[in-house]
């Protein structure tokens, strides 16, 4: 393993276990930098010890002594610390099955209490183990905002009294989805742009250490088969010159399908359970298109019934459409876009850009041009806007 | 941790006014989590007080212009904001109304 994965492998249960020990978020983190460095200068010569990750938690935690030592603060906060070995402390855990320590910091980062943009900041901090600097350019903001805000969240997290712990059981029903919200959220900016993938990583991995943590929560098997799904065809989304290429038109040979077969798994050990939610029905949604050998063997009719499960939200009405449109036909699939056509989706470009395909496939060109051309008025992406050039093209030429 | 409950209704809240707290005084005072409290006389009873340059000035009125108005406060003393959010939206007028949480400022030990 380079330094580099184990970096991310380990980085967040060490924050995690110093700032259960010291209960402060800023010194949890120094002292975090701190083990890292160290490791860093005496791996090349000493050699990577076998168990990585407790080395760096008790290199840290006897950092954190030596400061609050120096400090000559709290000298019961110093004796209990001191007291809990690193060792003895994992010996507890498995003994008390107390959940792991990046579960409660996944779930104090995710505090509803916490506004959605600073969940996500301190969930790529502090799990991820992400530098200010590169959480800010994944959002487009300068690096002192993002270092405010993080700032600002982890202070509202102290002074708020924002307990650092899994909440009981009573509760996760409610705080689970903010969790998962957050780590989707992630994805999806990574998803939307080539430059910050990185972040899709992170949610996976995220996602998959959430699964891990929450054997008994189905819809976190949910979640990361949704993502495994998606990015399995990461690959094939953007022709060579960054045009959007969609489904029917992608290269099904080159999708991941070790992701696939391992998504199709997780999800289906989720369904098992018999507690279906919105990631596990848009996981399913994803699987019927990730696992159809061809565009003409999608099973529509599945996807419509599937859309027909989760909340009726105006996007996901029109991509129920769509479904209806592919399985029974483009006129009837216009049909329904039209009567979608007023209301909250006016300005998102999916529904003139919908028109226009079932336009065009029942040969009505000039008015597919026209939807065409306001879709494009309206896209927000390069990739976007080239794929509809594209078509636009296609339309104006034949007609 | 001390919180501040600051309920506030808009003006419907008076409908409400001789509601009484049902059953929340009475578990709250058994868990021994409420440090006082009282509900307000209406905003526009109010009169705002700021001293600019060593002279006193009074406006007739609440601090800001705003719909919600603050129809009472409970400071509670619990263990942590998960407990108090538990405790604020027990409280009746969150049914109706709106129930901000403050930490109160601790000075560091």
């Amino acid at each position: 393993m380079t330094f580099e994965e184990i970096y991310r492998q380990e980085w967040g249960q060490v924050v995690a276990t110093l700032i259960r020990l010291t209960g402060d978020w800023q010194l949890a983190e120094e002292c975090a930098q701190e083990a890292f460095a160290a490791a860093l200068q005496r791996w090349p010569s000493d050699g990577v010890p076998d168990r990585p990750g407790a080395w760096l938690t008790t290199t840290a935690r006897n950092r954190a002594i030596d400061w609050l030592r120096r400090e000559a603060v709290g000298a019961a906060k110093l004796q209990e610390i001191a007291a809990l070995g690193v060792d003895q402390q994992e010996q507890q855990e498995q003994q008390y099955d107390v959940p792991d320590d990046r579960l409660r910091l996944m779930f104090t980062c995710c505090h509803p209490a916490l506004a959605m943009e600073a969940r996500v900041a301190l969930t790529l901090r502090t799990l991820a183990g992400l530098s200010t600097a590169e959480i800010a350019r994944a959002f487009l903001v300068p690096e002192t905002t993002m270092s405010k805000r993080l700032t600002r969240a982890k202070q509202k997290i102290q002074h708020a009294g924002i307990p650092y712990r899994v909440p009981p059981a009573r509760l996760l029903p409610e705080r689970t989805p903010a969790v998962l919200a957050v780590l989707y959220l992630l994805f999806n900016e990574g998803y939307s742009d080539v430059v910050r993938r990185q972040l899709t990583t992170e949610a996976i991995r995220l996602a998959r250490l959430l699964r891990q943590l929450m054997p008994d929560e189905p819809e976190a098997a949910g979640l990361l088969a949704l993502m495994l799904f998606h990015d399995a065809r990461r690959e094939t989304r953007l022709a060579p010159d960054g045009a959007l290429v969609t489904l029917d038109d992608q290269d099904r040979a080159r999708w991941d399908h070790a992701q696939i077969a391992e998504a199709v798994e997780v999800l289906d050990s989720a369904l098992h359970r018999g507690h279906p939610g919105p990631y596990q029905i848009q996981a399913a949604i994803a699987a019927c298109h990730a696992t159809a050998a061809a565009p003409a063997e999608t099973d529509w009719h599945q996807i419509a019934a599937l859309y027909a499960q989760l909340p009726q939200t105006p996007v996901v009405a029109l991509n129920r459409a769509v479904a209806i449109g592919m399985a029974d036909g483009p006129a009837v699939g216009l049909r329904l876009v039209d009567e979608l056509a007023a209301g909250e989706l006016t300005g998102y470009y999916l529904l003139p850009a919908t028109r226009a395909d079932f336009l065009r496939r029942l040969g009505r060109r000039t008015e597919a041009a026209e939807s065409y051309r306001e879709a494009l008025a309206l896209a927000t992406t390069e990739a976007e806007r080239r794929y509809l050039e594209k078509r636009l093209q296609e339309v104006s030429v034949t007609a | 941790m001390k919180y501040l409950l600051m309920i506030a209704g808009d003006e419907s809240a008076a409908a409400h006014a001789n509601d009484g707290c049902g059953g929340w005084t009475e578990e709250m005072e058994a868990r021994g989590v409420v440090a006082g409290g009282a509900g307000l006389r209406p905003p526009d009873e109010a009169t705002t007080v700021r001293v600019r340059d060593g002279d006193v000035l009074l406006t007739d009125g609440p601090f800001a212009e705003t719909k919600e108005q603050i129809g009472g406060f409970v400071l509670i003393d619990c263990a942590d904001l998960d407990e108090a959010i538990e405790i604020a939206a027990k409280h009746p007028a969150a049914g109706y109304g709106t129930i901000e949480i403050r930490p109160v400022f601790e000075p560091p030990v």
